[in-house]
């Protein structure tokens, strides 16, 4: 049976047939944590359209073979009625069930559906023309009214982003092939005043400020020409925030309080070269083989291999689409290591969310709720890294009300290429192949999106900038380029990122030239203007620069591996970025003007003392009466302290067998490890790497400078604490920042900049690579500005020799003694016990970060070296209990700590210091210990015991004495024993 | 002369180094094709003595883990397989390479792969993707790859749909009978998991990891031993330096060089 010759369009409805199907009991409770209690069942169908001539037969066997598996599921086919009409939802019964249908919106990338599409194929069934999927969800419960109805399709099943729903059926929405179209648009900017230049800035989103536009307006002038849509919109993104980083290369005059002492210079004629880089030159480490010269900064490994970082944001896009944004991100990240011709071999991601108890009613307009926002990032995380198969082994999850409607996710990889592997030398005459997905509309404009604040109707306009990404797309490219690279095929090689084809092949050509043909690149559908197929942001493609006598092999290469190239044109030695579609010449730009053309900013900035110095403490005679084991418990129940368990769970932290610190680990592989340890397979030695990470936008709102040195100080710590080699630690900065035209938020980022120089040079530990993300600001349908904490998430990548120098945090053997060592100052400033005590809270200064720090660590590591040390975990949030009680946790032994007749329980206990750990030493190694760190700030503090309990006395008086399973419901379940969390 | 094992890539694959090194300590060459070389140069598969389905997300999952990946073995190489499979030789598929080998129905071949399946690998019962070690107890002796070990293995599962359902008691009854059931879910110290999580971290049939055909020649199990072959992967070599899964692979390679 035929409908219209041939477009008949099948609908495919699978069912579980298991009673308790997991999906829908997750539907489920994810609506009741909305309050949404009138609903009190959800099943979750799965929908698919079929268009083509098929017949029942067919359809059968499609349902059959395809769509639905016979021991779990049952699946139903109907035969749609042409042509597809929209459902009036009037219409609808209103009984105790109600049904909503969700699908995706045409163009946004559907994996499943291509895949329909080939397996069908495969089948027999040719006459198939396209598919798309969709979800069915039955509710059932009292009072499902449409208003309850719109609200859970909205807040839970659909993402209007990229979905439409329905509340009844829905109707299929098939790509539509729109009209195929070469229009280019001329940009007349000759002859307009300043208020006309914003207005085209403005219109075009393009983020150029007014300066930039006269720049852009002299060169017409001295083309004597206008520009095209494409050319403008070129400029606009190789001069984005994000692509050229013009707030960290601008000049900043700064003033500053005059009762501040510290000092600041008063000008910077290029703040990054001057803080950040400055510090990386005065380092100067040799292992260091470059530093923020490529995608990723790379060192030394183990001789033979060198090991390359970056670690990126994809803020914006995370906050309208928590999944494509994360998704996206961790799959950005992995080309720019791709694009140094190294193998991924691990992830991190590290999280910043609103408060997950957020009430519906303070979530600002156009705002997903941060829990959605917080499960759909983790569930793009996990399905980029894990399909990728590299393992996510570090990170870190933030919840603070500043994040609620700009979330910060952070994403890095790391690879492994053998020494020197990396080309670097583009040829005039070789050929521009892109490899990889097709281009569609994905990603317009994101260059320049995540430069601009977001409002409300951000997710609308920029629609267009959802990006979905196809790992095992990416997945192959990673397998064709190693060989490739193996084999000599390519010259030079970049990642298609931000600015897509514009950005990548702008920057290859950038020092001879080259041309490009449109009409060459692979489409995802008809009807992209030109502008719209270079700057498109469709993921998964990598740039190379082939010679010609390559180009056979190369393709019988990707042939193999099922990986799409194109050669869509030729560098050249011109100078002159040129851009073809046809016939005509739709982009000719000068290479000098292009990429230096860019008019230096100048800022102001103003530097705000803090209000309390750093280590300024206050008597603690208000709080001698503090409930110490409640306390802890709550701590421990803390978000930012509890466990993370669930989260890391969904990660594959093991593929790729290097694993060998993992994210969890001790007795119950339960425990929060300071780090991760790889010893990558294919390296022939013992050479390991640790990951680690800092990060506190608590002390950021409080003292950026001292914020700074602080987290550089955890990471670093961190590190050591995982047995890294402390003059082998490199770092990466990536800071989320507020909008830097506002005085005090750029006084934040001189200040946090400064301190980058100061403690890098201090650690001697270089800068390899770094990102910025600015206007992390929302300005909220209240018209105020909501912005984010000054946030600098600080990761380091640290070597040794041999892997069995890797260190865990877990206790292990009952009868060890404990050590607390390190410059012990606590304090009370932006510390969690503040943040548990929101209505009380100790106002004193951040911890200081004492100078001995790194010499301290130093002996630390001669005493790993040694093997004096079984266990070793750093003070970090909510200071030595937590840190005592997460070890008597992860080892399932008790402890006994003993402070002393002159310190304040409270302060010691809880109060957060830089520099610091607790130290595991079996007392056969006692006297070797101590008499190797002899020189530095160590304390016998205690015992680990065969009991279980964690006891703690003041001045011989017990003071605190808690069972490990009491600890363990606080931190793993947030259930404190006798009160709330 | 040492066995040289076939390691199948499909797009999506993605632990065919893991197994590939794991083959290496056990003694076996191994060499990794993409199918679609395979197809195209009609490379005929009798010369390996091998063949392995390895972990990944071929195809991305789409339409069901390892779904179409079946459909690419029962399609283009169905000839190649049941050679394979019905000369006795070992074959191996761990995790997306299990699916695969369930959704095709060469496991657990109780019945011609004409007929209606009777077990598939669907949604972990916790509905969440997994990555955590666990605690094998090998059981079948008819099974090559496990007959004869003694000690438990402990190594990493990863996956979002490897709970073992069948389609009947019937059907687990059989396996029984059949000494098809290879390797269970066990606390470290052997005893059973009882369906209990996380101890069986998806919900598992009888806490099943891994079952073989009647022959005992083909092995299908969700978790990794091939990323447990060296004592630094262990989060418990110390206190459990007998764990590993390389004995599974050394019997697998040491019966290929027998035949």
């Amino acid at each position: 049976m035929k409908v219209n010759g041939s477009a008949a369009v099948y609908r495919f409805i699978v069912k579980p047939t298991t009673a308790n199907d997991p999906r829908s009991l997750g539907y489920l409770a994810d609506a009741h944590s909305l309050s949404l209690n009138q609903i009190t069942q959800i099943q979750c169908h799965d929908l698919y359209f079929v268009r083509g001539g098929l017949d029942k037969p067919e359809a059968e066997k499609l349902a059959a073979q395809l769509l639905h598996d016979p021991i779990t599921q049952s699946v139903e086919i109907n035969l749609l009625e042409l042509p597809l009409k929209v459902q009036n939802p009037n219409q609808i019964d209103h009984s105790a069930s109600r049904t909503i249908e969700v699908a995706l919106r045409p163009g946004v990338t559907d994996p499943v559906a291509e895949q329909i599409v080939r397996a069908a194929h495969l089948l027999g069934i040719t006459s198939i023309e396209s598919a798309c999927t969709g979800l069915r969800f039955i509710l059932s419960g009292t009072d499902l009214t449409d208003e309850l109805l719109n609200l859970a399709a909205k807040r839970l099943l659909s993402n209007a982003v990229i979905q439409t729903y329905s509340l009844g059926e829905i109707t299929p929405a098939f790509s539509t092939s729109a009209q195929s179209h070469d229009l280019v648009e001329t940009i007349i900017l000759r002859g307009l005043d300043d208020a006309g230049l914003l207005a085209v800035s403005s219109a075009r989103r393009a983020a150029l400020n007014l300066a930039e536009m006269h720049t852009i307006q002299d060169y017409c002038e001295r083309e004597n020409r206008d520009l095209t849509d494409i050319e403008f919109e070129m400029l606009a993104q190789t001069w984005s925030e994000h692509c050229v980083h013009k707030t960290f290369k601008s000049q900043v005059s700064v003033k500053r309080d005059k009762t501040d002492s510290r000092s600041f210079p008063s000008h910077y004629s290029h703040l990054f070269n001057q803080t950040i880089r400055a510090a990386t030159k005065q380092v100067n480490a040799d292992w260091v083989l470059s530093a923020f010269t490529e995608n990723a900064g790379i060192v030394e490994f183990d001789g033979k291999h060198e090991l390359s970082f970056k670690v990126e944001t994809h803020n914006h896009p995370s906050a309208i689409e928590p999944f494509g944004g994360a998704n996206t991100g961790i799959g950005g990240v992995i080309r720019d290591v791709i694009g140094v011709s190294a193998k991924p071999i691990a992830s991190t991601d590290v999280l910043c969310f609103g408060p997950a108890n957020l009430p519906l009613t303070d979530l600002p307009e156009g705002v997903l709720h941060p829990r959605r926002i917080a499960s759909g990032v983790v569930a793009g995380i996990q399905d980029y890294g894990n399909k990728m198969g590299i393992p996510t082994v570090n990170g870190a999850i933030w919840y603070d009300p500043g994040y609620v409607a700009n979330p910060l996710v952070f994403c890095g990889s790391v690879g492994l290429a053998p020494k020197g592997s990396n080309p670097h030398a583009t040829t005039p005459g070789d050929h521009i192949i892109v490899l990889g997905g097709r281009t569609g509309r994905d990603g317009l404009r994101g260059a320049t999106f995540s430069s601009m604040t977001m409002d409300a109707q951000t997710g609308e306009v920029s629609g267009a900038s959802v990006q979905i990404g196809a790992p095992v797309v990416e997945k192959g490219l990673v397998d064709v380029l190693m060989l490739a690279r193996d084999r000599g095929l390519y010259n030079a090689i970049t990642d298609c990122g931000a600015g897509g084809l514009s950005s990548a092949v702008g920057e290859m050509a950038s020092e001879r030239g080259g041309d490009v043909q449109l009409k060459k690149v692979l489409l995802k559908y008809p009807g992209l203007a030109p502008w719209e197929i270079w700057l498109s942001e469709a993921q998964e493609r990598m740039v190379i620069a082939v010679p010609k006598r390559h180009l056979n092999a190369l393709s019988e290469l990707c042939s193999q591996y099922e990986v799409e190239m194109t050669d869509i044109g030729n560098f050249t030695d011109t100078d002159r970025m040129r851009v073809f579609h046809g016939a005509s010449l739709v982009l000719d730009l000068d290479n000098d003007f292009l990429h230096h053309g860019i008019p230096q900013r100048h800022y102001s900035a103003k530097i705000n003392k803090p209000r309390f110095e750093p280590g300024q403490t206050v008597c603690l005679e208000a709080q001698v009466s503090v409930d110490l084991g409640g306390t802890l418990l709550n701590l421990l129940a803390h978000p930012n302290i509890a466990s993370k368990e669930r989260t890391i769970r969904d990660y594959d932290h093991e593929v790729q067998g290097g694993t060998v610190v993992k994210p969890l680990c001790g007795l119950q592989h339960d425990g929060p490890s300071d780090g991760s340890v790889i010893k990558p397979l294919a390296s022939q030695t013992n050479h390991a790497f640790v990951l680690s990470n800092g990060l506190n936008p608590e002390y950021g709102k409080l003292d950026p400078y001292q914020m700074t040195w602080l987290v550089i100080d955890e990471a670093f710590r961190n590190a050591v604490a995982c047995g890294a080699d402390p003059s082998r630690i490199a770092i990466l900065d990536n800071f989320c920042w507020g909008d830097p035209t506002r005085p005090e938020i750029m006084g934040d980022l001189v200040q946090s900049a400064q301190a980058c120089l100061e403690a890098a040079v201090h650690y001697v530990t270089p800068f390899i690579s770094g990102k910025d993300s600015f206007n992390n600001e929302y300005l909220g349908s209240d018209g105020k500005v909501h912005a984010i904490p000054p946030t600098l998430l600080i990761s380091a990548l640290g070597l040794m020799p041999d892997w069995q120098q890797s260190l865990t945090m877990d206790f292990k053997h009952p009868g060890s003694l404990i050590y607390l060592i390190g410059e012990f100052a606590p304090a009370f400033g932006g510390s969690h016990y503040n943040l548990i005590n929101p209505t009380n809270p100790i106002e004193e200064g951040l911890p200081v970060c004492s100078k001995s720090n790194p010499r301290l660590y130093m002996a630390l590591y001669k005493a790993v070296q040694e093997k004096l040390v079984a266990a070793c975990h750093d003070l970090s949030e909510g200071g030595l209990a937590v840190t005592a009680a997460e070890m008597c946790m992860a080892g399932r032994l008790g402890a006994q700590l003993h402070l002393r007749t002159n310190e304040e329980p409270l302060r010691s206990l809880f109060g957060e210091t830089s520099g610091c750990f607790l130290v595991e030493v079996t007392a056969d190694s006692q006297f070797e210990f101590e008499d190797l760190m002899s020189n530095y700030a160590i304390r016998l503090i205690g015992k680990v015991e065969d009991h279980q309990n964690l006891q703690i006395t003041h001045a011989k008086r017990p003071i605190l004495n808690t069972p490990i399973t009491d600890l363990l419901s606080a931190w793993k379940d947030r259930k404190v024993a006798g009160g709330q969390s | 002369m040492k066995p040289n094992a076939l390691i199948l890539f499909a797009p999506g694959t993605n632990r065919d180094g893991d197994v590939a090194q794991a083959l290496a300590l056990a003694g076996a060459e191994s060499q990794t094709l993409p199918l679609k070389t395979l197809r195209e140069t009609k490379t005929n598969w009798s010369k390996y003595q091998m063949l392995v389905v390895p972990g990944g997300f071929s195809y991305a999952d789409a339409l069901g883990a390892g779904k179409l990946l079946a459909l690419d073995l029962s399609h283009y190489f169905l000839d190649q397989v049941q050679a394979f499979v019905s000369a006795g030789k070992p074959v191996i598929g761990i995790c997306n390479g299990f699916q695969a080998l369930v959704k095709s129905g060469i496991l657990p071949g109780n019945n011609a792969l004409t007929e209606t399946r009777t077990a598939t690998l669907t949604y972990n019962h916790e509905n969440h993707f997994e990555c955590r070690w666990v605690s094998l107890k090998p059981v079948s002796q008819t099974c090559l790859w496990t007959k004869g070990l003694s000690e438990i293995i402990d190594c990493p599962v990863a996956h979002g749909e490897g709970n073992f359902t069948l389609s009947s008691l019937e059907n687990a009854k059989l396996l029984t009978k059949n000494d098809q059931i290879a390797l269970v879910y066990t606390h470290p110290d052997g005893q059973t998991a009882n369906g209990v999580y996380p101890i069986n971290p998806n919900g598992s049939v009888m806490d099943i990891a891994g079952i073989c055909n009647p022959q005992g020649n083909v092995l299908g199990l969700m978790p990794h031993p091939e990323d447990h072959i060296l004592s630094f992967q262990s989060p418990d070599r110390v206190h459990r330096p007998n764990a590993s899964g390389l004995p599974l692979f050394i019997n697998g390679v040491r019966y290929a060089s027998e035949q």
